[in-house]
Protein backbone atom coordinates (compact mmCIF):
# COMPACT_ATOMS: atom_id res chain seq x y z
CA UNK A 1 0.00 0.00 0.00
CA UNK A 2 2.44 2.27 0.88
CA UNK A 3 4.41 1.29 -1.79
CA UNK A 4 1.31 2.35 -4.30
CA UNK A 5 0.97 5.54 -2.63
CA UNK A 6 4.65 6.26 -3.40
CA UNK A 7 4.23 5.09 -6.91
CA UNK A 8 1.34 7.47 -7.40
CA UNK A 9 3.08 10.46 -5.99
CA UNK A 10 5.85 9.92 -8.26
CA UNK A 11 3.66 9.27 -11.23
CA UNK A 12 1.80 12.86 -10.23
CA UNK A 13 5.09 14.64 -10.07
CA UNK A 14 6.51 13.14 -13.40
CA UNK A 15 3.49 13.39 -15.42
CA UNK A 16 1.88 16.96 -13.81
CA UNK A 17 4.64 19.51 -13.58
CA UNK A 18 2.27 22.24 -13.91
CA UNK A 19 0.58 21.48 -10.57
CA UNK A 20 3.85 20.54 -8.78
CA UNK A 21 5.02 22.69 -11.00
CA UNK A 22 8.66 24.84 -10.50
CA UNK A 23 11.14 25.00 -12.30
CA UNK A 24 12.79 27.59 -14.05
CA UNK A 25 11.29 28.04 -17.83
CA UNK A 26 14.05 30.45 -19.81
CA UNK A 27 11.46 32.15 -21.67
CA UNK A 28 9.38 33.58 -18.99
CA UNK A 29 12.64 34.54 -17.50
CA UNK A 30 14.06 36.52 -20.30
CA UNK A 31 11.24 38.05 -20.45
CA UNK A 32 10.71 38.95 -16.72
CA UNK A 33 14.41 39.91 -17.22
CA UNK A 34 13.84 42.66 -19.77
CA UNK A 35 10.33 44.07 -18.71
CA UNK A 36 12.12 44.66 -15.48
CA UNK A 37 14.60 46.66 -17.45
CA UNK A 38 11.87 48.42 -19.09
CA UNK A 39 10.09 49.28 -15.67
CA UNK A 40 13.15 50.61 -14.59
CA UNK A 41 13.30 52.81 -17.80
CA UNK A 42 9.99 54.37 -16.76
CA UNK A 43 11.27 55.91 -14.05
CA UNK A 44 14.97 56.84 -14.90
CA UNK A 45 14.78 58.65 -16.91
CA UNK A 46 11.17 57.97 -18.06
CA UNK A 47 9.19 59.84 -15.42
CA UNK A 48 12.25 62.06 -14.35
CA UNK A 49 12.07 63.78 -17.69
CA UNK A 50 8.75 63.77 -18.34
CA UNK A 51 8.51 65.71 -14.49
CA UNK A 52 11.19 67.46 -15.35
CA UNK A 53 10.41 69.12 -18.32
CA UNK A 54 7.03 70.30 -16.60
CA UNK A 55 8.51 72.01 -14.21
CA UNK A 56 10.40 75.52 -14.30
CA UNK A 57 13.78 76.17 -15.23
CA UNK A 58 15.03 76.63 -11.80
CA UNK A 59 13.40 73.00 -10.78
CA UNK A 60 14.36 70.89 -13.37
CA UNK A 61 17.49 69.36 -11.58
CA UNK A 62 15.84 69.15 -8.19
CA UNK A 63 12.88 67.10 -9.78
CA UNK A 64 15.31 64.64 -11.31
CA UNK A 65 17.28 64.58 -8.40
CA UNK A 66 14.06 63.54 -6.30
CA UNK A 67 13.37 60.95 -8.86
CA UNK A 68 16.85 59.77 -8.39
CA UNK A 69 17.03 59.70 -4.90
CA UNK A 70 13.79 58.08 -4.72
CA UNK A 71 14.97 55.24 -7.01
CA UNK A 72 18.08 54.75 -4.90
CA UNK A 73 16.11 54.65 -1.79
CA UNK A 74 13.58 52.09 -2.55
CA UNK A 75 15.83 49.76 -3.72
CA UNK A 76 17.63 49.76 -0.51
CA UNK A 77 14.42 49.72 1.65
CA UNK A 78 13.27 46.57 -0.38
CA UNK A 79 16.08 44.96 0.32
CA UNK A 80 15.89 45.31 3.90
CA UNK A 81 12.18 44.72 4.84
CA UNK A 82 9.90 45.92 1.98
CA UNK A 83 9.92 42.61 -0.27
CA UNK A 84 9.35 40.48 2.90
CA UNK A 85 6.68 42.83 4.05
CA UNK A 86 4.96 42.87 0.89
CA UNK A 87 5.08 39.45 -0.34
CA UNK A 88 6.12 37.06 2.19
CA UNK A 89 3.37 35.82 5.42
CA UNK A 90 -0.51 35.96 5.49
CA UNK A 91 -1.46 39.00 7.02
CA UNK A 92 -3.99 40.98 6.22
CA UNK A 93 -2.22 44.23 5.76
CA UNK A 94 1.31 43.01 6.14
CA UNK A 95 3.42 40.23 5.31
CA UNK A 96 5.83 39.11 7.81
CA UNK A 97 10.00 39.01 8.40
CA UNK A 98 10.65 35.76 7.17
CA UNK A 99 13.08 37.37 4.43
CA UNK A 100 14.37 40.30 6.09
CA UNK A 101 17.20 41.39 4.19
CA UNK A 102 16.47 39.00 1.62
CA UNK A 103 17.46 36.23 3.91
CA UNK A 104 15.52 33.43 2.01
CA UNK A 105 16.47 34.32 -1.58
CA UNK A 106 18.92 31.79 -2.48
CA UNK A 107 20.58 31.62 -5.73
CA UNK A 108 18.79 28.58 -7.33
CA UNK A 109 15.35 30.18 -5.57
CA UNK A 110 12.03 30.07 -7.56
CA UNK A 111 9.92 32.89 -7.01
CA UNK A 112 6.88 32.94 -4.94
CA UNK A 113 3.31 33.13 -5.54
CA UNK A 114 2.13 33.43 -9.16
CA UNK A 115 5.16 33.35 -11.10
CA UNK A 116 6.22 30.50 -10.70
CA UNK A 117 8.30 30.01 -13.26
CA UNK A 118 10.69 32.64 -12.65
CA UNK A 119 14.00 32.77 -10.25
CA UNK A 120 13.33 34.69 -6.60
CA UNK A 121 16.16 36.91 -7.49
CA UNK A 122 14.07 38.34 -10.89
CA UNK A 123 10.75 38.54 -8.79
CA UNK A 124 12.46 40.55 -6.20
CA UNK A 125 13.79 43.09 -8.84
CA UNK A 126 11.07 43.18 -10.91
CA UNK A 127 8.94 44.29 -8.10
CA UNK A 128 12.00 46.53 -6.84
CA UNK A 129 11.31 48.93 -9.98
CA UNK A 130 7.62 49.13 -9.42
CA UNK A 131 7.89 50.20 -5.83
CA UNK A 132 10.48 52.67 -7.28
CA UNK A 133 8.04 54.30 -9.41
CA UNK A 134 5.43 54.60 -7.39
CA UNK A 135 6.50 56.99 -4.53
CA UNK A 136 8.48 59.15 -7.22
CA UNK A 137 5.00 59.55 -8.86
CA UNK A 138 4.04 61.13 -6.14
CA UNK A 139 7.11 63.62 -6.90
CA UNK A 140 4.66 65.22 -8.95
CA UNK A 141 2.49 66.57 -6.12
CA UNK A 142 5.15 68.45 -4.66
CA UNK A 143 7.50 69.48 -6.66
CA UNK A 144 9.05 73.01 -6.64
CA UNK A 145 8.86 73.42 -3.40
CA UNK A 146 9.56 70.50 -0.77
CA UNK A 147 12.52 70.09 0.74
CA UNK A 148 14.98 67.56 -0.14
CA UNK A 149 15.89 65.89 3.36
CA UNK A 150 11.71 66.05 3.88
CA UNK A 151 11.46 64.40 0.78
CA UNK A 152 13.82 61.62 1.42
CA UNK A 153 12.20 61.45 4.93
CA UNK A 154 8.58 61.18 3.35
CA UNK A 155 8.93 59.10 0.28
CA UNK A 156 10.42 55.91 2.51
CA UNK A 157 8.11 56.54 5.40
CA UNK A 158 4.94 56.34 2.81
CA UNK A 159 6.32 53.31 0.88
CA UNK A 160 6.42 51.83 4.44
CA UNK A 161 3.19 53.01 5.18
CA UNK A 162 1.38 52.90 2.08
CA UNK A 163 3.05 51.25 -0.66
CA UNK A 164 4.34 47.82 1.21
CA UNK A 165 0.74 47.02 2.72
CA UNK A 166 -1.29 47.99 -0.77
CA UNK A 167 1.12 45.77 -2.64
CA UNK A 168 0.89 43.12 0.24
CA UNK A 169 -2.87 43.39 0.21
CA UNK A 170 -3.61 42.85 -4.00
CA UNK A 171 -0.37 41.29 -4.88
CA UNK A 172 0.82 39.29 -1.60
CA UNK A 173 -2.06 37.35 -0.60
CA UNK A 174 -3.59 40.07 1.77
CA UNK A 175 -7.31 40.92 2.10
CA UNK A 176 -7.90 42.43 -0.91
CA UNK A 177 -6.31 38.98 -2.51
CA UNK A 178 -8.66 36.82 -0.43
CA UNK A 179 -11.54 38.91 -1.53
CA UNK A 180 -10.94 38.17 -5.21
CA UNK A 181 -9.87 42.13 -5.91
CA UNK A 182 -8.13 42.27 -10.07
CA UNK A 183 -5.33 44.31 -9.72
CA UNK A 184 -3.21 42.40 -12.69
CA UNK A 185 0.00 45.79 -12.88
CA UNK A 186 -1.33 47.86 -10.41
CA UNK A 187 -4.26 50.05 -10.69
CA UNK A 188 -4.86 50.21 -7.31
CA UNK A 189 -1.29 49.31 -5.70
CA UNK A 190 0.64 51.99 -8.44
CA UNK A 191 -2.08 54.23 -9.26
CA UNK A 192 -4.22 54.67 -6.76
CA UNK A 193 -1.90 55.37 -4.13
CA UNK A 194 0.21 57.72 -5.81
CA UNK A 195 -3.01 60.08 -6.93
CA UNK A 196 -4.73 59.73 -3.61
CA UNK A 197 -1.27 60.30 -1.77
CA UNK A 198 -0.61 63.31 -4.38
CA UNK A 199 -3.95 65.07 -3.76
CA UNK A 200 -3.17 64.41 0.43
CA UNK A 201 0.40 65.92 0.20
CA UNK A 202 -0.79 68.90 -2.10
CA UNK A 203 -3.37 69.89 0.43
CA UNK A 204 -0.76 69.48 3.07
CA UNK A 205 1.81 71.09 1.25
CA UNK A 206 -0.24 74.06 0.25
CA UNK A 207 0.12 75.52 -3.52
CA UNK A 208 3.44 77.02 -4.94
CA UNK A 209 3.49 80.47 -4.69
CA UNK A 210 1.93 82.45 -7.86
CA UNK A 211 -0.68 79.59 -7.78
CA UNK A 212 -3.43 79.93 -9.81
CA UNK A 213 -1.52 81.93 -12.36
CA UNK A 214 0.55 81.98 -15.57
CA UNK A 215 3.61 81.51 -14.83
CA UNK A 216 3.49 78.27 -13.23
CA UNK A 217 4.23 76.68 -17.01
CA UNK A 218 6.32 73.54 -18.17
CA UNK A 219 10.02 75.29 -19.20
CA UNK A 220 11.03 72.50 -21.34
CA UNK A 221 8.31 70.88 -23.78
CA UNK A 222 11.03 68.23 -25.37
CA UNK A 223 11.93 66.94 -22.65
CA UNK A 224 8.04 66.30 -21.83
CA UNK A 225 7.69 64.21 -24.84
CA UNK A 226 11.06 62.20 -24.57
CA UNK A 227 9.81 61.32 -20.97
CA UNK A 228 6.56 60.54 -21.99
CA UNK A 229 7.93 58.12 -24.98
CA UNK A 230 10.40 56.69 -22.24
CA UNK A 231 6.90 55.84 -19.91
CA UNK A 232 5.02 54.62 -23.09
CA UNK A 233 7.86 51.88 -24.21
CA UNK A 234 8.69 51.07 -20.30
CA UNK A 235 5.16 50.33 -19.89
CA UNK A 236 5.38 47.52 -22.02
CA UNK A 237 7.26 45.99 -19.17
CA UNK A 238 4.79 46.81 -16.43
CA UNK A 239 1.96 45.39 -17.97
CA UNK A 240 3.15 42.61 -20.43
CA UNK A 241 5.87 41.18 -17.35
CA UNK A 242 3.15 41.26 -15.26
CA UNK A 243 1.37 38.47 -17.11
CA UNK A 244 4.62 36.44 -15.84
CA UNK A 245 4.93 34.33 -19.02
CA UNK A 246 6.48 34.68 -22.11
CA UNK A 247 3.41 33.32 -23.49
CA UNK A 248 -0.64 34.51 -24.97
CA UNK A 249 -0.97 36.84 -21.84
CA UNK A 250 2.01 38.81 -22.50
CA UNK A 251 1.00 38.98 -26.01
CA UNK A 252 -2.53 40.07 -25.33
CA UNK A 253 -1.36 42.51 -22.31
CA UNK A 254 1.15 44.30 -24.27
CA UNK A 255 -1.43 44.91 -27.53
CA UNK A 256 -4.25 46.08 -25.47
CA UNK A 257 -1.36 48.36 -23.41
CA UNK A 258 -0.65 49.91 -26.39
CA UNK A 259 -4.52 50.70 -27.88
CA UNK A 260 -5.19 52.39 -24.79
CA UNK A 261 -2.26 54.48 -24.75
CA UNK A 262 -2.95 55.61 -28.36
CA UNK A 263 -6.39 56.06 -27.63
CA UNK A 264 -6.04 58.23 -24.56
CA UNK A 265 -3.47 60.34 -26.34
CA UNK A 266 -6.02 60.89 -28.98
CA UNK A 267 -8.74 61.76 -27.17
CA UNK A 268 -7.25 64.00 -24.59
CA UNK A 269 -5.83 65.72 -28.14
CA UNK A 270 -9.19 66.05 -29.12
CA UNK A 271 -10.82 66.89 -26.09
CA UNK A 272 -8.75 69.73 -26.00
CA UNK A 273 -8.92 70.85 -29.23
CA UNK A 274 -12.46 71.54 -28.84
CA UNK A 275 -11.78 72.85 -25.39
CA UNK A 276 -9.00 75.73 -26.17
CA UNK A 277 -8.83 75.49 -30.15
CA UNK A 278 -5.74 73.88 -30.73
CA UNK A 279 -4.32 70.35 -30.07
CA UNK A 280 -0.92 70.56 -27.77
CA UNK A 281 1.93 68.26 -27.31
CA UNK A 282 2.00 68.06 -23.74
CA UNK A 283 -1.63 67.18 -24.45
CA UNK A 284 -1.35 64.48 -26.78
CA UNK A 285 1.34 63.10 -24.07
CA UNK A 286 -0.46 63.37 -20.73
CA UNK A 287 -3.54 62.21 -22.49
CA UNK A 288 -1.10 59.09 -22.98
CA UNK A 289 -0.38 58.60 -19.64
CA UNK A 290 -3.79 58.64 -19.04
CA UNK A 291 -4.43 55.62 -21.25
CA UNK A 292 -1.95 53.37 -19.76
CA UNK A 293 -2.57 54.24 -16.26
CA UNK A 294 -6.38 53.15 -16.84
CA UNK A 295 -5.31 50.00 -18.85
CA UNK A 296 -2.85 48.90 -16.74
CA UNK A 297 -4.97 46.65 -14.26
CA UNK A 298 -7.16 45.72 -16.98
CA UNK A 299 -4.20 44.67 -18.85
CA UNK A 300 -4.84 41.24 -17.95
CA UNK A 301 -8.61 40.53 -18.89
CA UNK A 302 -9.63 42.88 -21.63
CA UNK A 303 -9.05 42.31 -25.28
CA UNK A 304 -8.43 44.77 -28.04
CA UNK A 305 -12.27 46.05 -27.91
CA UNK A 306 -12.64 46.60 -24.25
CA UNK A 307 -8.96 48.88 -24.33
CA UNK A 308 -10.57 51.09 -27.30
CA UNK A 309 -12.83 51.87 -24.60
CA UNK A 310 -10.89 52.36 -21.67
CA UNK A 311 -8.18 54.54 -23.63
CA UNK A 312 -11.12 56.56 -24.71
CA UNK A 313 -12.96 57.23 -21.25
CA UNK A 314 -9.03 57.82 -19.66
CA UNK A 315 -8.22 60.74 -22.72
CA UNK A 316 -11.94 62.25 -22.31
CA UNK A 317 -12.33 61.80 -18.44
CA UNK A 318 -9.00 62.41 -16.84
CA UNK A 319 -9.20 65.54 -19.00
CA UNK A 320 -11.93 66.65 -17.36
CA UNK A 321 -10.69 65.61 -13.73
CA UNK A 322 -7.67 67.78 -14.44
CA UNK A 323 -9.27 70.90 -15.14
CA UNK A 324 -11.92 70.01 -12.12
CA UNK A 325 -8.62 69.44 -9.34
CA UNK A 326 -6.55 72.55 -10.69
CA UNK A 327 -9.14 75.32 -11.65
CA UNK A 328 -12.31 74.75 -10.15
CA UNK A 329 -11.00 73.10 -6.24
CA UNK A 330 -7.78 75.39 -6.51
CA UNK A 331 -5.75 72.16 -5.40
CA UNK A 332 -2.09 72.48 -6.69
CA UNK A 333 -1.56 68.59 -7.72
CA UNK A 334 1.60 70.53 -9.51
CA UNK A 335 1.51 68.28 -12.24
CA UNK A 336 -1.85 66.26 -11.96
CA UNK A 337 -0.73 62.98 -10.10
CA UNK A 338 -4.35 62.48 -9.11
CA UNK A 339 -6.45 63.50 -12.13
CA UNK A 340 -4.25 61.18 -14.50
CA UNK A 341 -2.88 58.05 -12.37
CA UNK A 342 -5.61 57.97 -9.41
CA UNK A 343 -8.72 58.91 -11.39
CA UNK A 344 -7.08 56.26 -14.38
CA UNK A 345 -6.43 54.11 -11.97
CA UNK A 346 -9.23 53.48 -10.18
CA UNK A 347 -11.45 53.91 -13.48
CA UNK A 348 -9.25 50.75 -14.78
CA UNK A 349 -9.93 49.06 -11.63
CA UNK A 350 -14.01 49.33 -11.82
CA UNK A 351 -13.76 49.00 -15.72
CA UNK A 352 -12.49 45.66 -15.80
CA UNK A 353 -15.65 44.48 -13.83
CA UNK A 354 -17.64 44.78 -16.81
CA UNK A 355 -15.24 45.01 -19.67
CA UNK A 356 -12.50 41.78 -18.92
CA UNK A 357 -15.04 38.85 -18.35
CA UNK A 358 -15.71 36.62 -20.96
CA UNK A 359 -18.97 37.74 -22.79
CA UNK A 360 -18.58 41.17 -23.43
CA UNK A 361 -17.26 42.11 -25.86
CA UNK A 362 -15.68 38.94 -25.96
CA UNK A 363 -13.12 38.66 -28.22
CA UNK A 364 -9.82 38.68 -26.04
CA UNK A 365 -11.39 38.55 -22.91
CA UNK A 366 -10.05 36.52 -20.23
CA UNK A 367 -11.69 36.92 -16.94
CA UNK A 368 -14.01 34.34 -15.33
CA UNK A 369 -16.84 36.35 -13.24
CA UNK A 370 -19.92 37.83 -12.71
CA UNK A 371 -19.13 42.08 -13.44
CA UNK A 372 -21.67 42.64 -10.84
CA UNK A 373 -20.39 40.32 -8.12
CA UNK A 374 -16.78 41.76 -9.52
CA UNK A 375 -17.97 45.45 -9.60
CA UNK A 376 -18.70 45.00 -6.01
CA UNK A 377 -15.60 43.48 -5.08
CA UNK A 378 -13.60 45.83 -7.09
CA UNK A 379 -15.26 48.74 -5.36
CA UNK A 380 -14.40 47.41 -1.68
CA UNK A 381 -10.81 47.17 -3.08
CA UNK A 382 -11.15 50.91 -3.93
CA UNK A 383 -12.81 51.89 -1.00
CA UNK A 384 -10.13 50.09 1.49
CA UNK A 385 -7.24 51.37 -0.69
CA UNK A 386 -8.00 55.16 -0.92
CA UNK A 387 -9.02 55.06 2.77
CA UNK A 388 -5.54 53.73 3.65
CA UNK A 389 -3.66 55.42 1.41
CA UNK A 390 -5.46 58.94 2.77
CA UNK A 391 -4.78 57.94 6.22
CA UNK A 392 -1.43 56.78 6.12
CA UNK A 393 -0.18 59.33 3.48
CA UNK A 394 -1.64 61.97 6.46
CA UNK A 395 0.34 60.53 9.37
CA UNK A 396 4.05 60.12 6.93
CA UNK A 397 3.65 63.85 5.90
CA UNK A 398 2.76 64.80 9.19
CA UNK A 399 5.70 62.87 10.92
CA UNK A 400 8.01 64.12 8.55
CA UNK A 401 6.32 67.82 9.33
CA UNK A 402 7.80 66.88 13.25
CA UNK A 403 11.39 65.75 12.35
CA UNK A 404 12.22 68.37 9.73
CA UNK A 405 10.28 71.37 7.64
CA UNK A 406 8.40 70.72 4.50
CA UNK A 407 8.92 73.48 2.52
CA UNK A 408 11.62 76.10 1.49
CA UNK A 409 10.65 79.59 2.46
CA UNK A 410 9.10 81.63 -0.21
CA UNK A 411 12.33 83.52 -1.18
CA UNK A 412 14.04 80.33 -1.84
CA UNK A 413 11.15 78.99 -3.92
CA UNK A 414 11.50 81.93 -6.03
CA UNK A 415 15.23 81.45 -6.58
CA UNK A 416 14.59 77.73 -7.85
CA UNK A 417 15.11 74.39 -5.81
CA UNK A 418 18.32 73.68 -8.00
CA UNK A 419 20.46 75.79 -6.32
CA UNK A 420 18.69 76.57 -2.77
CA UNK A 421 19.15 72.47 -2.39
CA UNK A 422 21.37 71.55 -4.40
CA UNK A 423 23.80 74.21 -5.25
CA UNK A 424 23.63 73.56 -8.75
CA UNK A 425 22.08 74.99 -12.04
CA UNK A 426 20.24 72.72 -14.70
CA UNK A 427 21.46 75.13 -17.73
CA UNK A 428 24.46 77.53 -17.86
CA UNK A 429 24.62 81.10 -20.27
CA UNK B 1 9.96 112.92 -19.47
CA UNK B 2 12.27 111.01 -17.31
CA UNK B 3 13.21 106.90 -18.05
CA UNK B 4 13.00 104.77 -14.84
CA UNK B 5 15.99 101.77 -14.83
CA UNK B 6 15.21 99.80 -11.81
CA UNK B 7 17.31 97.05 -11.00
CA UNK B 8 15.09 94.72 -9.00
CA UNK B 9 15.47 90.84 -7.18
CA UNK B 10 13.51 88.21 -9.78
CA UNK B 11 10.91 87.14 -6.66
CA UNK B 12 9.58 90.86 -6.35
CA UNK B 13 8.47 91.31 -9.88
CA UNK B 14 4.91 90.49 -9.80
CA UNK B 15 4.83 92.75 -6.09
CA UNK B 16 6.28 95.45 -7.66
CA UNK B 17 4.06 95.04 -11.25
CA UNK B 18 1.15 95.03 -8.80
CA UNK B 19 2.17 98.59 -6.91
CA UNK B 20 2.95 100.05 -10.49
CA UNK B 21 -0.55 99.35 -11.78
CA UNK B 22 -2.08 100.21 -8.65
CA UNK B 23 0.16 103.59 -8.95
CA UNK B 24 -1.23 104.10 -12.58
CA UNK B 25 1.58 103.05 -14.48
CA UNK B 26 0.07 101.66 -17.49
CA UNK B 27 3.22 100.01 -19.59
CA UNK B 28 6.87 98.64 -19.03
CA UNK B 29 9.39 96.82 -20.63
CA UNK B 30 11.30 94.29 -18.84
CA UNK B 31 14.38 92.49 -19.24
CA UNK B 32 15.99 89.49 -17.36
CA UNK B 33 19.48 90.42 -16.67
CA UNK B 34 22.69 89.36 -14.65
CA UNK B 35 25.37 91.30 -13.09
CA UNK B 36 26.98 91.64 -9.26
CA UNK B 37 27.31 94.78 -6.76
CA UNK B 38 27.50 94.00 -3.11
CA UNK B 39 25.74 90.98 -3.34
CA UNK B 40 28.35 89.46 -4.98
CA UNK B 41 27.58 85.96 -7.00
CA UNK B 42 26.61 82.59 -5.22
CA UNK B 43 28.56 79.15 -4.95
CA UNK B 44 27.71 76.04 -6.80
CA UNK B 45 29.47 72.38 -6.84
CA UNK B 46 30.82 69.87 -9.22
CA UNK B 47 31.66 67.14 -7.63
CA UNK B 48 32.90 68.07 -4.39
CA UNK B 49 34.75 71.27 -5.78
CA UNK B 50 32.94 74.13 -4.86
CA UNK B 51 33.28 76.97 -7.63
CA UNK B 52 31.73 80.75 -7.36
CA UNK B 53 29.48 81.96 -9.78
CA UNK B 54 30.07 85.57 -10.10
CA UNK B 55 26.56 87.19 -11.43
CA UNK B 56 22.98 86.85 -10.21
CA UNK B 57 19.94 87.10 -11.98
CA UNK B 58 17.77 90.28 -11.85
CA UNK B 59 15.26 92.18 -13.34
CA UNK B 60 15.55 94.85 -15.38
CA UNK B 61 12.07 97.55 -15.66
CA UNK B 62 12.29 100.51 -17.89
CA UNK B 63 9.35 102.99 -17.78
CA UNK B 64 8.75 106.08 -18.84
CA UNK B 65 7.00 108.87 -17.06
CA UNK B 66 5.87 111.81 -16.78
CA UNK B 67 7.95 114.28 -14.73
CA UNK B 68 5.45 115.09 -12.48
CA UNK B 69 5.39 110.68 -11.42
CA UNK B 70 9.07 110.54 -11.12
CA UNK B 71 8.38 110.62 -6.79
CA UNK B 72 5.20 108.14 -6.80
CA UNK B 73 6.90 105.42 -9.25
CA UNK B 74 9.97 105.84 -7.42
CA UNK B 75 8.57 105.08 -4.17
CA UNK B 76 6.73 102.24 -5.05
CA UNK B 77 8.99 100.59 -6.46
CA UNK B 78 11.14 101.04 -3.35
CA UNK B 79 8.67 100.07 -1.32
CA UNK B 80 7.31 97.00 -3.45
CA UNK B 81 10.49 95.68 -4.25
CA UNK B 82 12.67 96.28 -0.88
CA UNK B 83 13.46 93.31 1.35
CA UNK B 84 15.93 95.17 3.75
CA UNK B 85 19.04 93.01 2.35
CA UNK B 86 22.02 93.57 0.28
CA UNK B 87 20.92 93.04 -2.93
CA UNK B 88 17.48 94.32 -3.35
CA UNK B 89 18.87 96.51 -6.85
CA UNK B 90 18.86 100.00 -7.64
CA UNK B 91 16.75 102.69 -9.28
CA UNK B 92 18.47 104.94 -12.17
CA UNK B 93 16.29 107.96 -13.34
CA UNK B 94 17.26 109.68 -16.80
CA UNK B 95 15.90 112.29 -18.33
CA UNK B 96 14.65 111.83 -22.21
CA UNK B 97 14.36 114.17 -25.19
CA UNK B 98 11.09 112.99 -26.63
CA UNK B 99 9.10 109.70 -27.39
CA UNK B 100 7.35 108.91 -30.37
CA UNK B 101 4.16 106.48 -30.62
CA UNK B 102 5.01 104.12 -33.82
CA UNK B 103 1.51 103.69 -34.91
CA UNK B 104 0.29 107.39 -34.73
CA UNK B 105 3.25 109.75 -34.55
CA UNK B 106 2.29 111.13 -31.71
CA UNK B 107 5.51 112.61 -29.30
CA UNK B 108 5.61 113.88 -26.05
CA UNK B 109 3.40 113.09 -23.19
CA UNK B 110 1.06 112.00 -25.50
CA UNK B 111 3.25 108.63 -26.84
CA UNK B 112 3.43 107.58 -22.97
Amino acid sequence: MKLLNLCLILLATVSSPAIFASEINSGDTAWILTSTALVLLMTLPGLALFYGGLVRTKNVLSVLMQCFAIACIVSVLWVLYGYSLSFYGEGNFFGNGDALFLSNVARDGLSVGYATSIPESLFVIFQMTFAIITPALVVGAFAERMKFPAMCLFSALWLTLVYIPACHMVWGGGLLADWGVVDLAGGLVVHATCGVAALVVAMVLGPRKGFPGPSLVPHNRPMVVMGAAFLWVGWFGFNAGSAWTAGTDAGMAMLVTHISAAVGALTWMTAEWFKTGKPTVVGIATGMVAGLATITPASGTVGPQGALLIGFLAGSVCFYATQLIKGTLKIDDSLDVFPVHGVGGIMGILLLSFLGTKGILSVGSSGDFNPITQFIIQLKGVGVIVLWTVIFTWIAIKATSLITSLRVGEEDESEGLDLIEHNETGYQN
Amino acid sequence: MKLITAIIKPFKLQEVREALIAAGIDGLTLTEVKGYGRQKGHTELYRGAEYTVDTLPKIKLEILIEDDKLKVVTETITSSAGTGKIGDGKIFITSVDDVIRIRTGETGGDAI
